[in-house]
């Protein structure tokens, strides 16, 4: 079978390494062979955050090779146009709909992209493009800081990997207090993606 | 039941199964989170040490008094241990030791880039070199039998890409008695005292260790030829094995986990089965110029780049370039990223007590700011570009001195030096002797955030904590002091006008003066205080935006008198800091608690 790649790109403090860990572990626990790689560093918010995570029977290396990215899991708009030359013409790229400026933006010395040229960068480059309004969903249920797990939710629907499996590992990486909020969370982005 | 693991997680589950019974280290990015991981297993003794040559040299004790000792830093940080290792491979230890450096190809986060494996030869020191989690966990327990077979450091260099990424892990057992007590100590001096006389005897013995550790190379389990099509046979190590492994799945591989002193015995085999060698490395043709040093030819850098990581798209591309595999097999290059996106830097969080000085220091002219590694290092990227230097640990106040001795002040300008807290401990502090000593007439800062920051908020001797509980905290005024500084001024760093006026009170003083700005990173204090907002009298003049505070932005809402866009402050990450307040010119920013 062919290697599986996920590049996951946001913004320092969305959640994107525990995405990226559960992630991990779901393709663990359906039984590829896994490898993942996070670029951390500054301990800083605010920066521009990546992480690679690869399924298949062997992987090799941890890193998803140049041009070859099966889905891009971007958590801020800006960030998902950053990456999109290393999505594959078969690809999907699921995004949530929110604008995080840079403070080149906010303080006024550069332009965020416009809506026009998101659109049309993001429809030119997949197959398919699901643009999830992930923040508004997990205000929908209580708390923002969930969208990574909204998102991931929505992820589980493009595979046949049993709802169950998700679950067990949220339960596994999620502080006790939150598992039932995260679980909500889950299912929220997952039918969001019905009918779409 | 395989656990998935990060390279630098494993490492510290290796140490706890290899018996390890004492870790130190400097924190530095890719290796920070060993030492945070060792820590959970309460079987061994870890702490982080002043600086990266006080850690190697307490885990050199460590491995004299009979337990098996590592130390961990990041690539520049070995630089600065350089100095302890070296000797230990010539006493050895009465236990194993280990010498882990995590380098960083492409710089991610560090002032240059440095291939740390010369050091090996350099030393005389045996190396070892993982290429996933697995190995990195494994590695440890080969590297402490080494160490202990040969009487030497094993030099453990992992990378940024194995400390960071992560893979499935088969856990062993802990093999220590941990109730033993060392071995009673035998004074033994011709062994532990390097002075020159006891070091030439040992001196051929040094040399002789190399050659026959070259068998050891030849025959151990982690050199391993991988037969396959005998038309290449590709000799790689760590990461970048598996880079190779996936362009190449067919090809014969020469894989090393030992890469000093090289298997020449199976460099020759490898050589005498195939039609061509191609060495693959990243950074410097380390492998490569040995491998030609032994008369056989092969291919290396003439075709890979010198610097920055080879991923499997580099070394796909350089390949193709050579006519190695045909383009075909490398990925189809799309242009679709847009032109000219916003970069997404890193930036001075909400609640920073290092934004005060860098608003300060950006509206004052005439002034070569010295500065040093860590958060502050921020302040010289937008809005403020207010440094001149940053260079290596303690370089703040070294360089600073410096420009003194070279007589810049004559044309007017004025120096300052900055270093943080960290940093001042690390290799600061002997500067600043140096500097009252002679007699010097510059400004010096310390930029007191009450922890290590950037690497994770680690512990250092101006904290109360340790790594493993409650230590002693160092007050760095009364240091200073007793070392002869008169002229000590301190500022609480969220009173900007109070550090405005520290700043040029020192720079006024005639002689040495030395600031404290004080005031609690924010993830250390996590004062979280009720949002500021900014109310209708906002004009738009943006000079709060000058402060690069990511929760502060222009809005929509266009002043109608001035016709620019007004400020306005995000609820959710606003920290309640109040610095935006103290710099609003038309005390236009209040807090929502009194709106």
């Amino acid at each position: 079978m062919e290697t599986i790649n996920f590049l996951i790109t946001g913004v320092g403090g969305q959640g994107t390494v525990l995405a990226s860990e559960i992630m991990a572990a779901v393709g663990l626990a359906a039984g590829y062979d896994v490898k993942k790689s996070d670029l951390l560093g500054l301990s800083v918010r605010g920066g521009a955050v990546l992480g690679h995570v690869r399924w298949g029977e062997t992987v090799y290396s941890p890193i998803v090779p140049e041009g070859r990215v099966d889905y891009l899991i971007a958590f801020e708009q800006l960030e998902a146009l950053r990456h999109l030359g290393q999505v594959k013409s078969s690809g999907t790229i699921l995004v949530n709909q929110q604008k995080i400026y840079p403070v080149l933006v906010s303080s006024g010395l550069a332009e965020y992209p416009s809506d026009e040229v998101y659109e049309t960068s993001l429809n030119r480059t997949a197959k398919a493009v699901y643009k999830i309004p992930a923040v508004d969903l997990a205000l929908g249920i209580g708390n923002s800081k969930v969208l990574n797990i909204v998102l991931l939710g929505s992820l589980s629907s493009l595979f046949d990997i049993e709802p169950t499996v998700w679950e067990k590992v949220l339960e596994e990486r999620v502080p006790k207090k939150f598992t039932e909020l995260n679980i909500k969370a889950f299912h929220e982005g997952r039918n969001w993606m019905k009918g779409k | 039941m395989k656990k998935l693991m990060s390279g630098n997680e494993a490492l510290a589950r290796g140490a706890y199964e290899a018996g390890v019974k004492a870790a130190t280290g400097y924190p530095g990015t890719p290796s920070s989170e060993i030492l945070e991981n060792i820590v959970q297993y309460k079987e061994i003794y870890a702490e982080w040490s002043t600086n990266e040559k006080t850690a190697t040299e307490a885990a050199i004790g460590a491995a004299y008094a009979g337990r098996r000792a590592l130390t961990t830093m990041k690539q520049v940080g070995m630089n600065v241990a350089a100095d302890a290792f070296f000797f230990a491979v010539y006493t050895g230890m009465r236990a194993g030791l280990m010498i882990v450096v995590a380098d960083d190809p492409g710089m991610f986060s560090s002032q240059n880039e440095q291939d740390n494996r010369h050091y090996a030869p350099f030393a005389k020191m045996p190396m070892l070199e993982p290429a996933d989690s697995q190995e990195a966990k494994d590695f440890v327990k080969i590297a402490m039998e080494m160490s202990e077979e040969w009487d030497v450091p094993v030099l453990y260099r992992t990378c940024m890409r194995v400390a960071h990424s992560a893979s499935p892990v088969e856990l062993g057992e802990r093999v220590w008695d941990d109730e033993k007590i060392p071995e009673k100590w035998v004074r033994n001096q011709e062994k532990y005292v390097c002075s020159a006389m006891f070091a030439q005897k040992k001196r051929p013995m040094i040399e002789e260790r190399l050659i026959k550790l070259v068998e050891t190379s030849n025959k151990i389990a982690i050199n391993r030829l991988e037969w396959g099509d005998r038309k290449l046979g590709i000799i790689a190590s760590g990461p970048v094995y598996h880079y190779a492994r996936e362009i190449f799945p067919d090809a014969t591989f020469l894989k090393l986990g030992m890469t000093y002193p090289l298997p020449e015995g199976l460099i020759r085999e490898l050589a005498a089965g195939v039609e061509k060698v191609m060495v693959i490395e990243e950074l410097d043709p380390f492998i490569e110029q040995q491998v030609k040093a032994m008369g056989i030819d092969c291919i290396g850098k003439d075709i890979f780049p010198r610097y920055g990581e080879l991923l499997t798209g580099d070394i796909e591309k350089a390949c193709a370039k050579a006519g190695i595999i045909p383009w075909e097999k490398v990925a189809e290059q799309r242009d679709l990223t847009p032109q000219g996106l916003p970069g997404r830097s890193p930036v001075l969080c909400p609640g920073c007590p290092h934004r005060s000085t860098f608003f300060n220091l950006a509206r004052m002219k005439d002034l070569i700011i010295v500065s040093d590694i860590g958060c502050y290092n921020l302040g010289a990227l937008a809005p403020f570009h207010a440094t001149d230097f940053m260079g290596s640990m303690g370089a703040g106040f070294g360089v600073a001195h410096g420009f003194e001795i070279g007589g810049i002040e004559k044309t007017g300008q004025k120096i300052i030096g900055i270093v943080g807290d960290s940093t001042f401990f690390h290799n600061g502090v002997t500067p600043l002797l140096n500097m009252v000593h002679n007699g010097s007439n510059v400004t010096l800062m310390v930029l007191d955030n009450y922890t290590t920051a950037m690497t994770g908020h680690q512990d250092h001797p101006g904290t109360e904590n340790t790594l493993e509980g409650k230590g002693k905290r160092v007050d760095i005024e009364k240091m200073v002091r007793a070392i002869g500084v008169e002229h000590v001024l301190k500022a609480n760093a969220f009173d900007v006008k109070a550090v405005d006026a520290a700043i040029k009170e020192g720079l006024n003083h005639e002689g040495l003066s030395f600031i404290i700005i004080e005031g609690p990173c924010f993830f250390v204090g996590k004062n979280t205080k009720p949002a500021f907002t900014v109310t209708d009298v906002c004009n738009g003049c943006g000079t709060c935006l000058k402060l690069g505070c990511s929760a502060i932005a222009r809005s929509e809402i266009v002043d109608e008198k001035t016709g620019r866009k007004k400020s306005s402050i995000d609820p959710v990450l606003c920290v309640g800091c109040t610095i935006c307040a103290q710099v609003c010119p038309r005390k236009a920013i209040v807090s929502t608690q009194a709106a």
